[in-house]
């Protein structure tokens, strides 16, 4: 167990470097930022002097090096922006982040796996029906759509709740049912099928044959063992709702690391976006590695695959 | 009948909305009389039902229902290139991933690792605020992002196809390596790149449009419909419909390909979960 955890995070260590080498080159591929950052007027002798200050005027390589030596410290430079630590920054912003998104997390289980559950016990019933048509649709429509329709609803007819921004627990209504409603539409497709698939396996039969109320059979023989391919998809979810946090954030006016994100991006402020990819992806490859250690709890089978 | 509406409903269905999409891309000169660029600017704003302008106007007084339909067009092309050049590239480094192992397959899957460590819409993103925005850069960006996809189904079918007996009888008979590849491995595994093709098709679409919104990608006047809905959220307290219908109309499209997707994943492999 201890080997495959340290080969794991072995393999994270692994794959951050190497996502932030791919973007270093890439923000380094569209020219240097810092023209955007400096008067329209500026003399040439300025400019260089800016360059020079910034290590703009290194040979690639040394750059690299540099970026490399500091970012393995923690150390991303600072915002060309907003003169901060660029990784101070980004980590202010992503409690923000991890509240929405645990929220809709919730929401999305709390919807989705019910939904799920009846529509496979009570198939070809209204139940399903209405709950797999509302799915089909929940992940056609746009998040980023539903959040102006909410808003043009809620906030401007009606005026129930708040545009955007954070305050109360109504500000977390609309983002969290705009970033849950696609994750819970799939969700519970998914907890219906795998459901299904379980109820047809011999040991269901067995158990409603030594005669278990259908309800036990359902919460205690059924449900655990449909819950693997659920917890995958929640796990490639939950790093997803990362990246749905972007939009989701935009719209809303919330003040997390997605919308830093965008901001850096159009500000080509490559310090912040190196920083925040850095974040993104320790975040998303941990998440993985919880969902895979999840799996060795919900069927030991897994484990003895890996020893 | 009711077995058959029952198996291949969602399909038909899928397949009216989507015949729908593409002829209202494809006829749009015919069904509208405006340009989607023309403005008027005596006749900004106004509400559907507006004569000579069933969606009503915008801001700068072009015909909505012209810009929606017209938006169909650059949603469409966007996303079939985008489908053409993941498939065509993601399929062929999975193939040859899969059959030579060794240290090609090592490095892609390591590179699919690096791009999977990363939600997709935020490197399609990231992609395109470096390389630039436009039509051409959205459709590079998305496709660089999303290929892997295809590499992986691709590559994990080749290496249980590449064992089976048939594979093996054609290996002894003395078939060349790019025949055994193209005419007797591609064909098992092209059911799965259908299948992908299919359910990437509406995301990259509605990736598309996100990417739009935010800023970057396809950029006004170009009517898509990611900036027709960024544009709209400035008047959104005094004209609704400039959000309502260019979402709508992504909606619809995203519903239709996901329903033929779903049909088509039944019917080919009941298998498959992505």
């Amino acid at each position: 167990m201890r080997a495959y955890l340290l080969s794991r995070l072995g393999q994270t260590v692994l794959v951050v470097f190497l996502s932030l080498t791919a973007v270093f080159f890439l923000t380094r591929l569209g020219g240097d930022p810092v023209l955007l950052f400096l008067p329209m007027d500026i003399q040439a002798k300025d400019l260089t002097e800016f360059r020079e200050r910034l290590g703009f005027n290194d040979p690639l390589p040394v750059q690299y090096a540099r970026f490399v030596g500091r970012a393995a410290l923690g150390d991303f430079g600072e915002s060309l922006r907003y003169k901060q630590d660029a990784l101070g920054l980004v980590l202010e912003r992503l409690p923000a982040t991890l509240r929405l998104g645990l929220t809709a997390l919730a929401l999305t289980f709390l919807v989705a796996v019910p939904v799920g559950v009846l529509s496979a016990v009570r198939r070809g019933s209204a139940i399903d029906f209405l709950g797999m048509g509302a799915a089909v649709l929940g992940q056609a429509v746009p998040g980023f759509w539903l959040g102006l329709m909410l808003i043009y609803l809620f906030s401007v007819r009606l005026g129930w709740l708040p545009t955007g921004g954070t305050g109360g627990a109504l500000h977390f209504v609309m983002p969290c049912v705009v970033l849950a409603s696609f994750y819970a539409a799939r969700m519970a497709r998914l907890t219906r099928s795998s459901v299904l698939d379980t109820l047809n396996e011999e040991f269901v039969l067995t158990a409603r044959a030594k005669g278990l109320a259908e309800r036990i059979v359902i919460a205690k023989h059924a449900l655990k063992n449909s819950a693997i391919p659920i917890v995958t998809l929640a796990g490639l979810d939950t790093g997803q709702l990362l990246g749905g946090a972007v939009i989701t954030e935009t719209i809303f006016a919330w003040p997390g690391l997605g919308r830093l994100t965008v901001q850096a991006l159009l500000n080509r402020d490559f310090p912040v976006v190196l920083a925040a990819v850095f974040v993104f992806s320790v975040t998303y490859t941990l998440i993985n590695l919880a969902v895979d250690l999840l799996y060795g709890w919900l069927d030991p089978r897994t484990r003895r695959a890996r020893a | 009948m009711s077995t058959f509406l029952r198996r291949h409903g969602r399909g038909v269905l899928g397949l009216a909305i989507a015949a729908l999409v593409v002829v209202a891309a494809v006829a749009a000169p015919l069904l509208v009389a405006h340009d989607p660029l023309e403005s008027d600017f005596a006749l900004g704003l106004k509400p559907p039902g507006t004569p000579g302008h069933p969606l009503g106007t915008d801001q700068l007084g072009r015909d909505l229902l012209a810009r929606v339909l017209y938006g169909t067009r650059v949603a469409l092309f966007i996303g079939i290139c985008c489908v053409l050049l993941t498939a065509v590239v993601g399929g062929l480094l999975g193939l040859l991933a899969g059959y030579f192992e060794g240290w090609l397959g090592a490095v892609l899957m390591r590179v699919a690792d690096v791009q999977l460590s990363f939600p997709f819409i935020l490197l399609a993103l990231t992609i395109n605020a470096i390389v630039g925005l436009g039509l051409r850069n959205i459709i590079v960006s998305l496709s660089v992002a999303g290929w892997v996809v295809y590499a992986r189904v691709v590559r994990g079918e080749v290496l249980s196809v590449k064992e089976r007996e048939f594979v093996h009888a054609a290996q002894a008979l003395g078939l060349g390596r790019a025949r055994l590849l193209f005419r007797h491995i591609l064909p098992n595994v092209a059911p799965s790149i259908v299948i992908v093709a299919s359910l990437q098709f509406a995301q990259f679409i509605v990736a598309e449009a996100a990417i739009s919104f935010l800023g970057f990608g396809v950029q006004p006047p170009t009517p898509a419909w990611g900036s027709m809905l960024s544009e709209s959220r400035d008047y959104l307290y005094v004209a609704w419909w400039l959000a309502a219908f260019p979402g709508a109309a992504l909606a619809l499209t995203a519903l239709g390909i996901n329903l033929v997707g779903d049909w088509l994943r039944d019917v080919l492999d009941p298998r498959f979960r992505v």
